[in-house]
C-alpha cells in the first residue's frame, strides 16, 4: 500500500453538515453531521426514534432539512423530490421495495427509459441483453423476462440494487435490507455489498442488526434521540478488525433514562397465571415464505402484570400476539387462559374469551378512518351497547364514551367526528377505550406508542399501568427499549421467532436487553 | 390568534360537510324548480306520483345496493336477477309457464300473490347468498362473481320462460303494481316503507354499525371481532331480496314477467347509490342519499321527457351527471381533508 493514500484520506462523496429537522414542536434531527467516502460502507445505526428515517427521507429527497447543508460530490445537494435525488446519484432502497410486481425484471430496470430501436419502438432485444449484464453485476442469474412477482424478497432487492447501478448511482442507501432475508440470503447480500465497495460504490447501510453491521461496515455513525451519538471506525492497522459490538451498544443506548419515561413505582404483582403459552409453533405461510415463524414459544402472563416483549422488527413478537389472538394459524402448542385450554380460531373467538389486541399498524388494522369516534370506540362491544332486538342503545354508548373521554383524557370535538381527524395519541386512546369497554382479562398492546407524540406517550404508559392495577394481564410489545423498561414488571426478549431471555423489569438494562434481542445466542449456534 | 384560525377552519369544514350531506338534495330541488319553470304542469301531483312510481323499482334495488356498496362491494347481477325472480313469481302465481293472458282468474291453478311474492324474495335472497358465498369463501372479487351472475340469471330466466313473457295475473297481485292508496301509488308506498326500514337498520342497529365497519376497514373489523364473511354474505342476500321484491312489483305493474326485464338496471341502480353520496370504496353513505339519488335520476328522466328531450339525449345527460356528482364529491372531500 502506498503511504500517500493513508495520509490523505479520500475526500468525502457525501457530507452532511449540521443538519437539523424540526416538525411542529418536535426536533427529529438535531445538528447531525456525517460523511460517506467513495468505496466504503457506512453503517447508520440507532434505536427506533433515533432519527435514522428522518435523515433517510432528507437524503432521498422526500423532504428538505430545516437547517444545515448537504454536499454531494463537491456540490450542494438540495433535491426537490425523490426523482431528483436519484438523478443526482443517490438511490435509496427501502424495506418496502419499489419494483412493479407485474412487470418483468428487465422492464423494471429500464422503467421510463427503455432502449429504443428502429422507428422509435422499444428494442426488447437490447433491453434483455443489457439487463442480463446489469443483473450479473449483483450476482443474479435469472431470465430478465421473469415477472418480479415471481422473485423472492432477496432477489427483488438485488434487482433494485442492479437498477440503481445502471442509473450510475454513486451512493446506495439501504434501509434495513436484511430484515426480511434468511441467513444465507444475508450472506449473499453482504458479499455483493463487498464487491460493490471494490468497484468504488459508496453504500450507507441502515440497520438494527449489530453483528451484520459489525461484519461489513468500514465505519459507523450512531444516532441517538435525533443527535449524533458518535462515529466508530474499523480498527486501523494491517489486521483491520471489525468494530466491536459492546462499543456499538454503548453508543446506541448510552444515555440517562429520559425523564419522560419515569418509571412508575414498582407494583406488587402477585397475581395468578392468567395466560399461559407452551410450545407455540406457527406454520410457514406459502403466501409469505419469508415471514417469521414461531418456534417453541413458552410464556406466562400473570393477572395484573405488564409483561414487556422486546424484540426487533422481524423477531416474531407481532406474530406471537396474532397467534394468541386467533388472527394467525397455530401449528402446535397450547394456550391456556385461567387454567383452561383455549384454541381461538378467529379474533372473534379470542375476544369472546376476554382477550383484546391493540394492533401494531393503527391505520390499517385498528381504526376505521372515515367513521366517527363513537363507532370506532364501540365496534368490539356492539353487543354491550345494544338491546336483544339488535338496536343500538346509543345513550348508553355515548355515556360510556364520555366517561372514557374523561378518564383517558381523549381530546376530541364530538363523538361523530371522523377518527382520522384526531392525533395519533388520541386515536390510540380511543382504541384502548374500545378494549376497555369489554373488560378484557388479557390485553395485548403491540407498539402502543408508535406514531404517538412524546406527551401522549407518557399518558398511554400511565393508562397501561392503571389497567394492570385493575388486574388486567397486559402484554406489551415494543421495539423501544426505554418504553419497555419504563412500564414492564417483567421482560422477555425475542429473536427470530424464539424467546431468548427473561428478566424482572427492575434488573433489566438497555444493554442486557439489546444483547438478548440482537445477538445470536450460544444455544442457537449449537443447534 | 390560533384559536380564531382554528375556528374559521372548523366552520369551513362544516360548510363543506354540509354540502357533502345535502349537495344531492339541493341539486334535486334545483332540478324540480327548473323543470317547473319550463313547464308548470311538471309539479302536478299526477306527475309527481308518476315519478314516484317510476323510481320505485330501481329505487328498491338501490336500497339493497347501498348495503353492498357500503361494504366496498358491487352487484352487477341485479337486472338479470330481477328478471329471474319475476319469472319465478309468475310461474308460482300462474301455477305454470303457460303464457295465457286469461282475463278471468277462475280457471287458473296458481298459488296466489302471496306465494308469488314469497317465491320472488326467497329466490332473490338465495341467489344473493350464493354470490356472497363465492365472494367470501372462494375469494372471487364481487365484480367478477356478479358479472357471472348477470349472465347466469339471464340464462336461467330465458330457460324457464322459453324466451317469452308470462303474462296475466289476478287483480289482487296487479294491485301491488297499479293500485293506489288514496292518491299514492302502491309501489311508491312499498319503496318508502322499505327505505325507512333500511334507514333504521343502517342507522340504529348493531348490524348497521357492522356494515359500515366492514366497509370502512375490513381488517380492523376482523380484529375487532366482527364476523366479516357473514356480514359480506348478508349484504348480497339483502340486495337479492330487494331484487326479488322489485321483480314482484314490476310484474304486478306490467301484468307480465318479461324475460328481457331489467336489462341495464344495474347501471341505473349503481348510479342512484353513487349520486346519493355512497362511496364505492365503502364505509361512507346513507339510505337517505340513495333515495335522493334515485329521485334525482327519476326527476331528470321525467323532466327531460316532459320537455320532449329524446331518450338518447337523456342517457347522455344522466351519464354526465353521474360523473359530475362523483367529481364534486371528490372535490369536497379534498377540501375537508385539507
Amino acid at each position: 500500500m502506498p503511504a500517500a493514500e493513508a495520509i490523505v484520506p479520500s475526500p468525502a462523496l457525501l457530507a452532511v453538515e449540521g443538519v437539523t429537522k424540526r416538525f411542529a414542536g418536535v426536533t427529529a434531527l438535531n445538528d447531525v453531521s456525517l460523511e460517506v467516502r467513495p468505496g466504503e460502507i457506512l453503517g447508520l445505526l440507532g434505536e427506533n426514534g433515533a432519527g435514522k428515517s428522518t435523515l433517510l427521507k432528507i437524503l432521498s429527497g422526500v423532504m428538505p432539512p430545516s437547517s444545515g447543508r448537504i454536499v454531494f460530490d463537491g456540490v450542494e445537494f438540495n433535491p426537490h423530490n425523490p426523482q431528483d435525488a436519484k438523478r443526482l446519484g443517490i438511490v435509496t432502497i427501502y424495506q418496502e421495495l419499489s419494483l412493479i410486481p407485474t412487470l418483468t425484471v428487465a422492464e423494471n430496470i429500464f422503467i421510463g427509459r427503455a432502449p429504443l430501436g428502429r422507428f422509435g419502438l422499444v428494442s426488447w432485444r437490447k433491453m434483455e441483453v443489457d439487463s442480463r449484464a446489469i443483473i450479473a453485476r449483483v450476482g443474479l442469474d435469472l431470465d430478465p423476462a421473469t415477472p418480479v412477482s415471481a422473485l423472492s424478497v432477496a432477489e427483488q432487492q438485488l434487482v433494485e440494487i442492479a437498477r440503481a447501478l445502471s442509473l450510475k448511482s454513486r451512493l446506495i442507501i439501504m434501509d434495513e435490507p436484511t430484515s426480511a432475508l434468511t441467513e444465507t440470503e444475508v450472506q449473499k447480500l453482504m458479499s455483493i455489498m463487498g464487491r460493490l465497495r471494490k468497484d468504488g460504490v459508496a453504500i450507507m447501510f441502515v440497520t438494527h442488526r449489530l453483528e451484520e453491521a459489525s461484519a461489513i461496515c468500514d465505519r459507523m455513525t450512531v444516532l441517538r434521540d435525533g443527535r449524533l451519538a458518535g462515529h466508530l471506525d474499523r480498527d486501523k492497522g494491517p489486521s483491520g478488525g471489525p468494530i466491536k459490538l459492546p462499543k456499538i451498544i454503548e453508543k446506541m443506548v448510552g444515555r440517562a433514562a429520559s425523564e419522560l419515561y419515569a418509571r412508575p413505582t414498582l407494583r406488587d404483582v402477585a397475581g395468578d397465571v392468567r395466560l399461559s403459552v407452551r410450545g407455540l409453533r406457527t406454520v410457514r405461510d406459502p403466501q409469505a415464505p419469508h415471514a417469521i415463524v414461531l418456534e417453541g414459544v413458552d410464556l406466562d402472563l400473570k393477572a395484573g402484570e405488564i409483561l414487556g416483549v422486546a424484540g426487533l422488527v422481524g423477531s416474531g413478537r407481532t406474530e406471537l400476539a396474532r397467534a394468541i389472538f386467533g388472527a394467525d394459524r397455530i401449528a402446535a402448542g397450547t394456550i391456556t387462559l385461567d387454567g383452561k385450554t383455549i384454541a381461538p380460531e378467529t379474533p372473534a373467538d379470542a375476544i369472546a374469551l376476554g382477550i383484546g389486541l391493540v394492533p401494531e399498524d393503527r391505520k390499517h388494522q385498528a381504526i376505521f378512518a372515515a367513521l366517527g369516534i363513537l363507532t370506532n370506540f364501540s365496534i368490539a362491544a356492539l353487543g354491550r351497547y345494544s338491546n336483544a332486538a339488535g338496536f343500538m342503545a346509543e345513550r348508553r354508548e355515548r355515556e360510556a364514551l364520555a366517561s372514557y373521554r374523561k378518564t383517558l383524557s381523549i381530546r376530541m370535538a364530538s363523538p361523530e367526528q371522523p377518527i382520522e381527524g384526531l392525533s395519533g395519541g388520541n386515536q390510540q386512546k380511543v382504541i384502548l377505550a374500545r378494549w376497555l369497554a369489554r373488560d378484557p382479562k388479557v390485553l395485548i398492546v403491540d407498539e402502543p406508542t408508535r406514531g404517538v407524540d412524546v406527551g401522549a406517550k407518557a399518558e398511554v404508559h400511565q393508562i397501561l399501568v392503571q389497567l394492570a392495577g385493575r388486574g388486567i394481564a397486559i402484554m406489551m410489545i415494543s421495539s423501544e427499549l426505554p418504553e419497555v423498561l419504563a412500564v414492564s414488571d417483567r421482560i422477555v426478549t425475542m429473536r427470530r421467532g424464539r424467546i431468548t431471555g427473561e428478566m424482572p423489569g427492575i434488573e433489566a438494562t438497555e444493554e442486557k436487553l439489546m444483547e438478548l434481542m440482537a445477538l445470536d445466542q450460544t444455544q442457537e449456534a449449537t443447534q | 390568534m390560533t384559536s380564531t384560525t382554528e375556528q374559521s377552519e372548523r366552520s369551513g369544514i362544516n360548510v363543506a360537510r354540509l354540502l357533502m350531506s345535502f349537495g344531492p338534495l339541493m341539486f334535486l330541488a334545483l332540478l324540480i324548480v327548473v323543470f317547473t319553470v319550463l313547464k308548470p304542469s311538471f309539479i302536478d301531483p299526477i306527475n309527481i306520483f308518476n315519478i314516484m312510481r317510476q323510481i320505485s323499482i330501481t329505487g328498491l334495488i338501490a336500497l339493497g345496493m347501498t348495503f353492498v356498496i357500503l361494504t366496498a362491494g358491487i352487484d352487477l347481477s341485479v337486472g338479470s336477477l330481477l328478471a329471474f325472480c319475476g319469472m319465478v313469481a309468475a310461474v308460482v302465481a300462474k301455477g305454470g309457464t303457460a303464457n295465457t293472458l286469461s282475463l278471468s282468474t277462475a280457471g287458473t291453478q296458481g298459488y296466489g300473490w302471496f306465494a308469488a311474492l314469497l317465491a320472488a324474495v326467497v329466490v332473490g335472497a338465495l341467489a344473493g347468498g350464493v354470490q356472497g358465498f363465492a365472494i367470501t369463501r372462494l375469494k372471487v372479487p364481487p365484480f367478477v362473481v356478479t358479472l357471472g351472475g348477470l349472465t347466469v340469471f339471464r340464462g336461467l330466466t330465458l330457460t324457464i320462460s322459453n324466451g317469452g313473457p308470462i303474462s296475466g295475473f289476478d287483480a289482487s297481485m296487479r294491485w301491488f303494481g297499479t293500485g293506489l292508496i288514496g292518491p299514492v301509488p302502491v309501489p311508491a308506498i312499498i319503496f318508502a316503507a322499505a327505505a325507512i326500514l333500511c334507514h333504521i337498520v343502517l342507522r340504529y342497529t348493531r348490524y348497521g354499525r357492522a356494515v359500515y365497519a366492514v366497509g370502512g376497514n375490513a381488517e380492523a373489523a376482523r380484529l375487532s371481532g366482527l364476523r366479516v364473511d357473514r356480514i359480506l354474505i348478508s349484504v348480497y342476500v339483502i340486495v337479492g331480496f330487494f331484487a326479488g321484491l322489485a321483480a314482484f312489483v314490476l310484474s304486478a305493474r306490467l301484468n307480465s314477467s318479461e324475460a328481457v326485464a331489467g336489462i341495464g338496471y344495474e347501471l341505473t341502480v349503481i348510479s342512484a347509490v353513487v349520486i346519493g353520496g355512497t362511496s364505492l370504496f365503502g364505509g361512507i353513505g346513507s339510505v337517505g342519499g340513495t333515495v335522493v339519488g334515485a329521485a334525482l335520476i327519476g326527476v331528470l328522466q321525467n323532466g327531460l321527457q316532459f320537455n320532449n328531450v329524446s331518450s338518447y339525449t337523456q342517457s347522455i345527460v344522466i351519464g354526465l351527471i353521474l360523473i359530475l356528482a362523483v367529481a364534486f364529491d371528490r372535490w369536497l372531500k379534498s377540501r375537508v381533508r385539507r
